[in-house]
């Protein structure tokens, strides 16, 4: 092997088209001491993209809270997040974002994001047992929305139901912001017993490494710098950026991956996803504090005369990079063997500290590895921000611009037939939500998944929750609203809050106004993550949704968040249980239809406030609700979120195709009462054999909490007068979807 | 019983048939590797759900080439019980051990879902202990459910009693309403003429643990204890 650099040098023209800035080229430059070939350039390029380095928003992360009793790993220390649940078991989980593949490929794009997601949560060791989405689209009415949600749901569903983890929750969105830039996010959690996760780590001199899985082929090269940069016109030409996926493959990596961990000859583990080889190969060997030698001749390919360069940035799917315990190569080859996938040595381990790639006996590269990865020698930018007018023109809504309306029901049908508020049956129905056996809430139904831990008296409660349009509005209110929703949901469903995933999609971060909206929303995030004690495991940034002539998306920080049930008994569900059972309302009723569903789409009025949000009174409300479920007190619990109060009962109705009659509050607007969205309010039913009991507790808290009404036999009724039956408005709520889609 | 579950590269509701077997319903259960040749004495043979071989070139189609198969059918031949679920009822119906095909659904969507089924008869293995008047809540998730045979084989199978389940609304009728793939006669599950063949596109594995509220399922499950032990 000759030690003789081969391809050419390369020039600040060269950095600029691969999306280098002049002085990250120099810094480069600097690092190597030399000017670096086209090969690591190109190497530097991806590992300093936005996607990967986070250069653009890792300052402001870290002011994230990150440490918890029961955190296992934190945020940055390994692919997921890690959370001790008791029993001697630990839960990994994350979400991530895959928008910009999914805005050009919808079918291929969401289908990688989900094989993706789950190899974060198998390199590490753990069985991923529930998978959940949160979709952003445009208007539904759009041909090419349609085309979009037609493509992301199938390229979801037949990637997830062939890897056969059960979808057990997400959310669907369509506002005309996303419009070119669909957000396309997906979380997995997965189990695993304490102190038997891998890390991401190389170590061990002469050790070898090898490549897993699929064979690497020309998709998705490039893809982290695509998903570094805005939508546009040309975006079509990217299309070599988008990967391919293959479910059956994924399904084989899982079981030979677990298989292979369990024979104890595994150093270090890391799957391929954003910058292939290149990615894995520099952050694992940064972290062990090694070097490697890479022979790139010897990964198998899926096609002929492939460069090295794109060898080395292959973005193929459902490929591992693993470091083996020298001499126990034939257990880990067995393996593979058995599950019929390649398994080839690509490399060792050295002690320089450095990446050397070679081809055909050539020394490609030569390149620090700690100078490519985040936390090492890639950049960090602190960016300007200011805030925007809208911010403070929003602040001049005031209800009475509203007149009082006096068709209350036909509101009521408009919204209960409203594709942000209706039925996602279309969409859910599409994915197997209970492959795996452990879906509780699948004749249940609760404000959260409830996935049950086989051979324990546990479940985890899992969630995601964003109303971007709140965030929008202001984005630390907003932010610290899905937080709490959050939070609520878990709560509502008989779990404790535990700890917290993001997926934070913003437009572009050179955009002060953007970034000013991605600042407050981490400080509002951070503000409700401490109150609710879920410190951030993880997730992903996602920058650059906007398209050249739309502007940026809502800024939408998903919040995937885990909750913990030492006991499933204690769970709790949505639905109406019997007609006579009281309903309560706990939390302020409030004059307010700000950034409401009905005032945003009924009313048309684009930019109010966001809506009443007081977080020591969230907080207060979901400890109330924790203690009655505690104490078997309440039949039913339900939050009020999008839609407000009367989608909210809609919601509970359904199920049992039971009903509501209630009375309105004289205090309160008729369409604030039953369409606002202020939040912080839960909705209980309490049969009459507790009333006593609930009432006295009700007392004690010094809370807010009124009986509004009392469930029926089918009939919706307000302030006693008929508001159509709940057969009536179940058509239309869960036809909705399919009636544009279909 | 000693029930054997067989495992496909892509099977995916192995797992689950086990956990139903094993801890619930308290039997032995081996797992059988598609490449073994030796069922071990089993009583009954499961093929499970999932993607076998990805369900690439059509469902089934591939996994009943996999080397357990030919002595799967032998010990079929033999009067020995196999049992197929969804993707296992593909696979049995590909191997020609049961009659007739599962198509595309007519939504061309997959479907996850509670369906309601009904038993046909209580004479075959898998129904003897189901009530033939009651509809059991069971889920069906698939995108190729669609069974298909022709008019001569379906009237020959109706003939028999090889006609296990078809799918109909919560009341036990069965209608066009509750058929969720369009399948011909809303059927749901069928036999082989010997009837010690079975395959249903519902999976009762999924409904036979109480911790998920529905144990309609495991009502199959007690039948096949119920027969092999009498």
């Amino acid at each position: 092997m000759t030690k003789t650099m081969y391809n050419p040098i390369s020039t600040s023209d060269d950095a600029k088209e691969l999306g280098l800035l002049p002085e990250e080229f120099e810094h480069i430059k600097q690092l190597l001491g030399r000017v670096p070939n086209f090969t690591e350039l190109s190497i530097y390029s991806v590992m300093w993209s936005e996607h990967c380095s986070y250069k653009n928003s890792i300052s402001w992360l870290k002011t994230l809270p990150r440490k918890g009793p029961h955190l296992l790993a934190e945020a940055g220390d390994e692919n997921a997040g890690l959370v001790d649940i008791g029993d001697g078991l630990a839960c990994a989980f994350k979400i991530e974002s895959h928008n910009h593949p999914s805005a050009i490929e919808p079918y291929q794009g969401a289908a990688t994001g989900v094989g993706g997601i789950n190899r974060d949560i198998f390199t590490m060791g753990a069985r991923p047992i529930a998978q959940l989405n949160s979709l952003r689209f445009g208007p539904i009415e759009s041909e090419k929305t349609k085309w979009l949600v037609r493509g992301v749901v199938k390229g979801i569903g037949n990637y997830g139901n062939a890897f056969g983890i059960p979808t057990v929750g997400g959310e669907v969105f369509f506002d005309e912001c996303y419009n070119t830039n669909p957000l396309v996010n997906a979380m997995s959690a997965g189990i695993v017993e304490v102190g038997k996760t891998v890390s991401a780590i190389s170590t061990g001199v002469g050790n070898p490494v090898y490549i897993v899985g699929s064979a690497t082929g020309k998709d998705g090269i490039h893809g982290a710098a695509f998903a570094s940069k805005d939508i546009s016109a040309n975006s079509a030409e990217d299309l070599p950026s988008v990967q391919v996926g293959d479910p059956f493959t994924e399904k084989l990596l899982l079981e030979a991956t677990l298989e292979v961990i369990a024979t104890g000859a595994v150093v270090g583990m890391q799957d391929m996803g954003a910058a292939g080889i290149i990615c894995s190969t520099s952050e694992m060997s940064a972290k062990g504090e090694h070097g490697m030698n890479i022979f790139l001749e010897k990964v198998p390919t899926r096609q002929a005369n492939m460069q090295a360069w794109e060898i080395l940035l292959s973005e193929s799917q459902e490929r591992m990079l693993i470091v083996v315990e020298k001499g126990k190569e034939k257990l880990v080859e067995a393996v593979f063997e058995k599950w019929d996938l390649n398994c080839a040595i690509i490399g060792e381990v050295t002690d320089s500290k450095r990446l050397n790639f070679f081809m055909n006996g050539e020394l490609l590269a030569d390149v620090p590895a700690e100078s490519l990865v985040l936390g090492g020698g890639a950049p960090v930018y602190q960016r300007e921000y200011s805030e925007p007018a809208y911010f403070a023109a929003s602040k001049n809504f005031k209800i009475e611009q509203i007149e009082e309306p006096t068709n209350l029901q036909e509101i009521a049908h408009y919204l209960s037939g409203h594709p942000n508020l209706a039925s996602k049956r279309w969409v859910y129905e599409q994915y197997d939500s209970m492959v795996g056996t452990v879906n509780m809430s699948t004749n249940a139904p609760s404000d959260a998944a409830i996935v049950n831990i086989k051979n324990t008296n546990r479940a985890i409660a899992l969630t995601v929750d964003c109303n971007a349009r709140y965030v929008q509005a202001d984005p630390e209110q907003g932010t610290a609203i899905a937080v709490s929703e959050a939070a609520r949901n878990i709560t509502c469903s008989g779990g404790e809050p535990s700890a917290v995933t993001n997926c934070l999609n913003f437009g572009n971060p050179y955009n002060p106004h953007v970034y000013w909206q991605f600042v407050h929303a981490i400080k509002g995030m951070s503000k409700a993550c401490e109150k609710f004690k879920t410190p951030v495991t993880g997730g992903n940034v996602s920058f650059y949704n906007q398209s050249s002539y739309d502007g940026p998306v809502f800024p939408t920080p998903t919040i995937g968040m885990l909750g913990i049930l030492p006991d499933r008994n204690n769970r709790m569900t949505l639905d109406f249980k019997k007609a006579g059972d009281m309903i309560f309302l706990l939390g302020e009723s409030v004059n307010d239809i700000s950034s409401s569903e009905y005032l945003y789409s009924y009313h048309k009025v684009k930019n109010s406030p966001a809506p009443y949000f007081d977080l020591q009174e969230e907080y207060a409300v979901q400890e109330f609700v924790k203690a009655l479920i505690k104490r078997k007190i309440v039949n039913s619990a339900h939050d009020v979120s999008d839609g407000g109060l009367f989608i909210n009962l809609l919601e509970s109705a359904i199920p049992r195709n039971l009903g509501f009659s209630i009375g309105t509050d004289f205090e309160i607007r008729k369409d604030a009462f039953l369409f606002g969205e202020a939040q912080s309010r839960i909705v209980v039913t309490v049969d009459e054999a507790h009333e006593e009991m609930f009432l006295e507790l009700a007392l004690d808290s010094e809370l807010a909490v009124s009986c509004i009404g009392q469930v029926t036999e089918g009939e919706i009724l307000v302030d006693d007068a008929p508001f159509g039956t709940v057969a009536e408005y179940k058509q239309t709520y869960n036809d909705a979807l399919g009636a544009h889609l279909n | 019983m000693k029930f054997g579950v067989v495992i496909f590269p892509g099977s995916n509701c192995d797992h689950d048939m086990i956990h139903v077997l094993r801890n619930i319903m308290h039997q032995e259960v081996v797992e059988l590797w598609h490449k073994d040749t030796d069922l071990q004495g089993c009583d009954m043979i499961i093929l499970p759900g999932g993607f076998s071989y990805g369900d690439y070139l059509r469902s089934g189609a591939i996994a009943r080439f996999s080397p357990i198969m030919e002595h799967v059918i032998r010990f079929s031949e033999k009067g020995g019980y196999v049992f197929g679920v969804c993707n296992g009822f593909q696979i049995l119906c590909e191997a020609g051990m049961l009659p007739g095909a599962l198509l595309h659904n007519d939504h061309h969507k997959f479907n996850c879902k509670n369906v309601f089924i009904k038993a046909e008869n209580n004479t075959t293995l898998i129904t003897s202990g189901v009530d033939t008047s009651k509809a059991l809540k069971i889920p069906v998730a698939h995108g190729e459910g669609r069974y298909f045979a022709d008019a001569e084989v379906l009237a020959q199978m109706n003939a028999n009693g090889q006609i296990l389940f078809r799918y109909c609304n919560e009341n036990g009728a069965v209608d066009a309403a509750s058929n969720p793939n369009g399948a011909l006669e809303n059927i749901a599950g069928v036999c082989n003429a010997g009837k010690n063949v079975f395959g249903m596109m519902p999976h009762p594995e999924r409904a036979a643990d109480a911790v998920l509220g529905n144990e309609d399922g495991r009502l199959l499950f007690e039948s096949i204890l119920a027969m092999v032990k009498a």
